[in-house]
């Protein structure tokens, strides 16, 4: 059958490095065809050759078996391509309708905002998209937002869809109306590009897959005729163990302990409701449900990051409530692993040195009567880069030019080298891929495994079902319920994220 | 004082009053929007004023004729604006200190170039300039119809300047690359609007807006030009943008505002003459304080004003 698109023997070297080497890659039309790979596999350099980004060094891209050259987006465009970016390209105050229209050539004066809104409702109803036009874009959902994205393509008449880890950004429950939405795509015979590192995401919409490692394309196979195994073994070049081994826990006294906790969000209305719950030494307590249900507010709570309105925290027996921040650090020992590792976790401005002891600053040895001692610093951060074995040029790189796994693991770092009691850590491994995640798991056991209590907090359920010894589920600011692994079906877990107590569960 | 609020010629002469003080402020006020809206401050609004007084002192002066003048002092508004636009825009210097920098660069030039042009009689020559004139039908309505359409052509030029820029701003595709690029100038780059370009074209307009408040006060006002004759109104300005919520409209509303107590000041400093005027020269700038810190809740200004966009590529 003739491909629809196809990229044939592509490179791209950047410096000394060939982000793509021979990159072929072969799409039918009305398929969804996934590219998967680790973060830095070049992916993302492919598709930006697509998009017009990025020049290749050699190849050729070919649509319905014609030759194209792509200089920029718009070129991209003309011949049907479209990228929904993995961080959104939409502009919050404004509306749907004006976010999809932005950049099209029309004539001066007028907007016509009425004629495009109805083009709008129709492609939306055809698709099942369900959006309001005149909606500011920064009043919905992810999952709505990523149909705005895909509008602004469909409104464009692009038939090659690029998706770029579509999925990173939206809650489980999103993921699933989420597919349907390809296979609607696809049936009105559209080529989707799905670029992803979740082996599970392409076992499940996939019609066929190209794996890509350092660079190089490892395979192109039909998802039907393969399996994840194969599938992570051809991703990461080696096998990969599902099931991370979680030793029979040794659990103490319990460490941490909330009591009727209650705090406001950023907008100012109840995030947290009468938290209660006590985490043992040794023991790792997962916290899931649908992002934004107070998760976030809860770690930053006991982290000492956001206002307590009512209930108390204790360590250890000790009271933490009123602590400061450096004093929970310190003093309490809790660490923290916040979710949003690039803007809270890490100041990507400066150096991995500095970020390793951002926490110390002021404290000896990093700093004697108020001067910092670089030897020391240096010292330091080479020690710790080595042990968590980040991959980096070298301790004075600034934190932004690492990779997601690799800023994750000096924040790890540094939040476990203080020997803390208490571990909070939220959302580890968004957006990391599967190697990364386990070493981040990893680390989290051996912490169990040293008396450390841990709050784990996350919106995927394998992650937690993996580690967790209780799970205790949030929903609307409350815990709904506390579960042992082996009682925690998805279907209760369900029940309890969508808010139903445990005794109705 | 409270007659004026009784009898109504009266109190047609104190807003007529009060509007005439607010139309520099309005004018850029408008400038100012136009260019956060596009995403760059421009604290450089007073000195783009004061050139434009300059540009028109000194077109009037040569030609004779105040619209030559204006034609002048607006081109001298957007000079000045196209430092701050290469300053800003394409060196990505801190708009802040940029635009400080052109107000005590504009105070300072137009000081000792109008004492070369004028050869220091410029505090006592008079310019010719524009002068009030009704427009019929519309000026029979009662206490506000001679406020609004007893005025001179640049205040009319004003109502239009707002109108228009309204629409432009939310009615147009420029308008909509506008607001895009002052909100999200990366999400505008890749739909194809050119970020930097807009970005000259707003902060241009800018000043050439700017530049007309400055032609009111010489052809409307005072018709000579003196020594930072603007005066801090580039500032009040300032605040007139974020009390109007970046809006033409509400920016309008917000001179007006500022302009009533700066004609009430003006009354008490008459009625009171054994208080030192400075207590009463204050006020405007009090209540525009007052109006920032208090009465207006919380404003949400363009999400990327203030920062330079480059476009990251390899």
């Amino acid at each position: 059958m003739e491909h629809h698109l196809v990229v044939d023997c592509v490179t791209k070297t950047f410096g000394d490095l060939k982000a793509n080497d021979a990159v072929s890659l072969h799409a039918r039309k009305g398929s969804v065809h996934a590219v998967l790979g680790e973060n830095g596999a070049g992916k993302t350099t492919l598709m930006n050759i697509l998009y017009g980004l990025y020049h290749p060094d050699a190849g050729r891209i070919l649509i319905g078996g014609r030759e194209i050259a792509i200089d920029n987006p718009r070129d991209a465009l003309t011949h049907g391509i479209g990228m929904v970016h993995q961080h959104f390209m939409l502009i919050g105050p404004l509306t749907v309708t004006e976010n999809v229209i932005l950049g099209l050539e029309q004539s001066g004066l007028r907007l016509g905002l009425s004629e495009h809104a109805e083009r709008l409702i129709e492609l939306s109803q055809s698709f099942g998209f369900d959006i309001e036009p005149s909606e500011p874009v920064w009043n919905l959902p992810m999952g709505m937002q990523q149909r705005v994205e895909i509008l602004k393509l469909l409104h464009r008449n692009a038939d090659i869809l690029i998706l770029d880890e579509p999925t990173s950004v939206l809650t489980p429950s999103e993921t699933g109306p989420f597919f349907e939405v390809l296979s609607r795509l696809k049936e009105a015979g559209k080529t989707i590009l799905f670029i992803t590192h979740k082996l599970e995401e392409v076992m499940a919409v996939a019609d066929d897959v190209t794996v890509m490692r350092d660079g190089r394309v490892t395979a192109e196979l039909k998802t039907s005729e393969t399996n994840p195994r194969e599938l992570a073994r051809l991703m990461v070049g080696r096998d990969v163990v599902f099931d991370i081994s979680r030793p029979q826990g040794h659990f103490g006294d319990a460490k941490l302990t909330v009591e009727g906790l209650r705090a406001r969000n950023d907008r100012g209305l109840p995030g947290l409701d009468d938290v209660g719950f006590e985490v043992r030494a040794g023991e790792i307590l997962g916290i899931a449900g649908v992002d934004g249900n107070g998760q976030a507010e809860l770690a930053e709570v006991i982290a000492g990051l956001r206002p307590i309105e009512a209930g108390r925290i204790l360590v250890g027996g000790a009271d933490a409530t009123q602590a400061s921040v450096a004093e929970r650090k310190h003093g309490f020992k809790i660490g923290y692993v916040p979710e949003d590792r690039q803007v809270v976790g890490l100041d990507l401005n400066h150096s991995v040195a500095f970020n390793l002891i951002l926490r110390s600053l002021g404290r000896l040895p990093f700093s004697r009567f108020g001067i910092l001692d670089f030897k020391a610093i240096r010292a330091h951060a080479e020690r710790l880069v080595e042990r968590y074995d980040v991959r980096l040029q070298g301790v004075d790189q600034e934190a932004r030019f690492l990779s997601g796994g690799n800023q994750q693991k000096v924040i790890l770092a540094r939040e476990i080298e203080d020997d803390p009691e208490v571990l909070i850590v939220a959302q580890p491994c968004k957006g990391l891929d599967v190697g990364a995640i386990e070493f981040v798991q990893n680390t989290l056991l051996k912490q169990r495994e040293k008396g450390v209590a841990i709050l784990y907090i996350s919106t995927e359920l394998e992650h937690i079902m993996a580690i967790c010894d209780r799970i205790a589920v949030m929903s609307r600011g409350r815990i709904t319920g506390i579960l042992a692994p082996e009682e925690a079906t998805p279907e209760r877990l369900g029940m309890l994220m969508a808010g139903a107590t445990a005794d109705a569960a | 004082m409270m007659e004026i609020l009784l009898d109504p010629t009266m109190l047609s002469d104190f807003l007529s009053t009060s509007l005439r003080l607010s139309i520099p402020i309005v004018f850029a006020a408008l400038g100012g929007v136009l260019s956060e809206r596009a995403g760059v401050y421009n604290i450089g609004l007073e000195g783009m004023m004061l050139a434009g007084a300059f540009g028109a002192a000194v077109g009037t002066f040569f030609t004779g004729e105040p619209f030559f003048g204006v034609i002048s002092g607006m081109f001298a508004g957007a000079l000045t604006a196209v430092v701050l636009a290469i300053l800003a825009v394409s060196l990505g210097v801190n708009q802040i200190v940029a635009g400080i920098a052109i107000n005590m660069f504009s105070i300072g030039v137009t000081a000792f170039l109008s004492r070369i042009v004028f050869s220091g009689q410029a505090n006592t020559m008079t310019l010719p300039g524009y002068k009030a004139f009704a427009i019929p039908g519309l000026v029979a309505i009662p206490v506000i119809g001679p406020v609004l359409f007893q005025q001179d052509a640049l205040v009319y030029l004003m109502y239009a300047t707002v109108l228009l820029l309204f629409y432009l701003m939310f009615y147009t595709p420029w308008g909509l690359n506008i607001r895009a690029v002052g909100e999200n100038p990366r999400a505008a780059d890749t739909a194809g609007v050119r970020v930097n370009m807009v970005r000259y074209i707003c902060v241009l307009g800018s000043g050439a807006l700017a530049g007309l408040g400055g032609c009111y006060l010489v052809l409307s006002h005072v018709f000579l030009f003196s020594e930072h004759m603007s005066a801090g109104k580039g500032f009040i300005a300032l605040a007139a943008i974020i009390l109007g919520r970046w809006n033409p409209v509400g920016a309008l509303f917000a001179c007006l505002l500022f302009g009533l107590f700066d004609a009430l000041q003006l009354r008490l400093q008459f009625a009171n003459p054994e208080v030192p005027y400075q207590a009463f020269v204050i006020l405007p700038y009090v209540v525009s304080i007052l109006a920032l810190v208090g009465l207006i809740g919380k404003p949400r200004p363009p999400g990327a004003v203030g920062l330079p966009y480059r476009r990251e590529g390899k």
